[in-house]
């Protein structure tokens, strides 16, 4: 288990407050700080820094400090602190490392994580305490449906949201039947559900669901039965190195050219270098594109690149979010954390202008957003149109209390 | 299903055997002939994607990762045989399988520090980049067709090694009887030192191999490695022709379960292996002394 802190110094920390009163006083004319506010904002990282995942959790996290450095590191006029614990995507591990952030570490506000599994455990103990939890990605449904709460916010998707518009897409498209393939996991039976919804909205029919064992990768048996059953498009939905093996051996197998893939953007995001020519051609639909053209995104993609020498993806901009969303909320309260109600309803009431797009927010603290339509086109995920605007998850079962 | 997928189905089973033996033959040697458990063998079928993935970057030729990826596992075997595994000699199981758990520890952080957490992908080479079409819709790879080829190549190879070979002679009497053999004259420390570098060094090649049909990412060695012990244990430990059946009944479950009883896909190969451990604890192939 890794974890590591910034510390300051007590200079810099002094330096730190007495900075951000002389600034709350004099320069913005804000009301002098009650003391506790004068205390730096601890902001608890739960994200997964190792493993399969490392890649995501890093652009969330440089992203968040992206935001914040932007912001003058500061957000409702406090000096912000980070603490990082890495996850490791393993929900065993979960609720003790959400209790060591929440307890021991004594954070104003969690940020975490990716993995849906480590996530409900997350969002359990936030509705327990009632400590402010921001998901950055992971896209159980649950998290904004039944298990949903005042105090919980999402800027990611939940699985339903780039799913359900895949059906009006394929049957646009022409496409009459279908079949789905996915690994059996919590967030591909969400994904398949949400397909069949729109697709059948639209008069289209899944002939066939194909399931393969998780993190299993071996699909030639699958890909027979799809060129056996010959369904007008295929809707998929894997990530990382099984969405490369996917798309490569579908190509592979000579059914791209005869039956048209589908899927959520995850199928070829952050995976299109490796999937190479296999890629080429497959539309996906999600909350973000390559070549979106807002000045938002623009000039977030000229910033990151900058810090990071690195292009962002959609999870740096849902970390990004993540850091505004927290930002209006602090600014709400003028940095008193402690102001819970008026802090959420502030964040519930959000208009960000996001790289994304807009970006508000449902009465489950889910995301309302554009859902574009993108196809591959020379290595990118190039923007085509608006595939659902401004499209909110159903909330289904969510009470708030 | 007409006749016709069931062949396209037979021929994914026989194919997948293939590169399930290619993987799994080198633990058997390992456990079969020294006693030792490596579970750090997915790690090293992960080692072999990774060079062919380097190699591909810095060189463009596929086919140099070969010899290079033989020669790297040859060496990683003799490292791991001659400053890890020859002080273990006579511990018990708990031992190796800690030691090897930290091969993994280790050769994981190292990938990782190397090549990053990306997926990445080894184009086929471009002799072999061609699909044979078979139905309308469905064609089959032929670079997945010359995996089975190396895969038959490998168990011919194999088994006339261990059948007609002075070696092939030396391996079967250190794994029955390690002093009578050292009794013998046979050099049983160099008999153990070449079976580890050309049992890592097979798995390392396996993933040279397989890079192109797997991708390369991190992590990718952990299913193998759980195969693969499924594979010997259903086959019989320590017994190359008892991998060959294993793999291929693990193929056949694998694929036809897939299409018969999709919701118990995952379960089946388990559930054939418990019901092999049942009636044959000793597995299909039972190997003398082990």
């Amino acid at each position: 288990m890794r974890q590591s802190k910034l510390v300051l110094t007590r200079r810099q920390a002094l330096k730190a407050v007495g900075g951000a009163a002389v600034a709350g006083l004099a320069v913005r004319g804000f009301p002098m700080p009650a003391l506790a506010q004068g205390a730096p904002l601890r902001v608890g990282f739960m994200l997964p820094y190792t493993g399969t995942y490392a890649a995501l959790a890093k652009n969330i996290d440089n992203a968040f400090r992206m935001y914040v450095a932007q912001k003058g590191d500061k957000l409702g006029g406090r000096a912000v602190e980070y603490v990082m614990v890495d996850d490791q995507a393993e929900p065993p591990k979960a609720t003790e490392n959400m209790n060591r952030l929440v307890d021991r570490d004594k954070v104003d506000v969690v940020v975490g994580t990716v993995h849906s599994g480590v996530q409900m455990a997350m969002v359990k103990i936030a509705r327990e305490t009632g400590k402010l939890l921001i998901i950055p990605n992971a896209g159980a449904d649950a998290a904004t449906r039944a298990a949903c709460a005042p105090n919980v916010f999402r800027t990611s998707f939940s699985n339903w949201q780039p799913c359900y518009p895949v059906g009006k897409v394929m049957a646009d498209a022409g496409h009459k039947t279908a079949m789905t393939i996915t690994w059996k996991y919590a967030a591909g039976e969400e994904d398949v559900v949400a397909f069949k919804q729109g697709f059948g909205e639209h008069g289209g029919k899944v002939v066939g669901e194909l399931w393969v064992p998780f993190p299993e990768v071996e699909f030639q048996s699958f890909l027979t039965q799809i060129a056996e059953k010959k369904p007008d498009g295929v809707f998929a939905f894997f990530a990382g190195g099984g969405a490369v093996k996917f798309v490569k051996d579908y190509a592979a197998a000579g059914l791209k050219k005869s039956i048209p893939l589908y899927g959520p953007g995850f199928l070829t995001d952050g995976t299109l270098s490796a999937q190479g020519e296999a890629a080429e051609g497959l539309k996906t639909t999600l909350h973000y594109a390559d070549d979106l053209d807002n000045p938002a995104d623009k000039a977030f993609r000229a910033e990151y690149a900058k810090r990071y020498g690195a292009q962002p993806d959609v999870y740096s901009v849902q970390g990004y979010d993540a850091a505004a969303l927290l930002a209006i909320g602090m600014d709400a309260v003028k940095g008193d954390i402690k102001a819970a109600d008026a802090m959420h309803k502030a964040m519930r009431a959000a208009k960000i202008d996001s790289p994304r797009g807009p970006l508000s927010f449902s009465a489950s603290h889910n995301p309302i957003q554009n859902i574009y339509l993108r196809e591959v086109k020379n290595g990118k995920n190039a923007y085509v149109k608006v595939a659902h605007a401004a499209l909110a998850d159903p909330g289904t079962g969510c009470k708030m209390t | 299903m007409s006749a016709f997928f069931f062949f396209v189905q037979l021929l994914n089973a026989v194919q997948y055997a293939l590169i399930l033996y290619l993987v799994a033959s080198g633990l058997t040697l390992l456990l079969g002939i020294m006693g030792v458990i490596n579970l750090a063998h997915g790690v090293f079928y992960m080692v072999g994607a990774y060079i062919a993935y380097a190699v591909v970057q810095h060189f463009a030729i596929f086919w140099l990762a070969l010899p290079v990826g033989i020669l790297i596992g040859l060496a990683l075997g003799a490292l791991v045989e001659k400053l890890l595994l020859s002080r273990l000699e006579g511990a018990d199981h708990l031992s190796q399988v800690l030691l090897s758990f930290g091969l993994i520890l280790l050769l994981n952080e190292a990938q990782r520090i190397i090549f990053g957490n990306d997926a990445h992908g080894v184009d086929v080479p471009q002799s072999l980049s061609y699909s044979i079409p078979l139905s309308d819709t469905l064609s089959y790879p032929v670079y997945r067709l010359f995996v089975c080829a190396v895969g038959l190549l490998f168990i011919a190879a194999m088994g006339l090694m261990m059948a007609k070979t002075r070696i092939g002679m030396m391996l079967r009497a250190s794994a029955e009887n390690r002093d009578m053999a050292r009794a013998m004259g046979i050099d049983v420390q160099f008999v153990y030192l070449g079976v580890t570098a050309v049992g890592i060094a097979c798995t390392v090649l396996a993933g040279v191999i397989a890079a192109p049909i797997a991708s390369v990412y991190p992590g990718m060695g952990d299913t193998v490695l759980i195969q693969s012990f499924v594979v010997i244990v259903l086959g019989g430990i320590g017994s190359l022709g008892g991998a060959l059946a294993g793999s291929l009944l693990l193929g056949l479950v694998d694929a036809f379960g897939k299409q018969f009883f999709p919701t118990y896909a995952g379960f089946l190969v388990y559930a054939a292996m418990i019901a092999v451990l049942i009636v044959r604890p000793q597995g299909l192939i039972r190997v003398r002394g082990a």
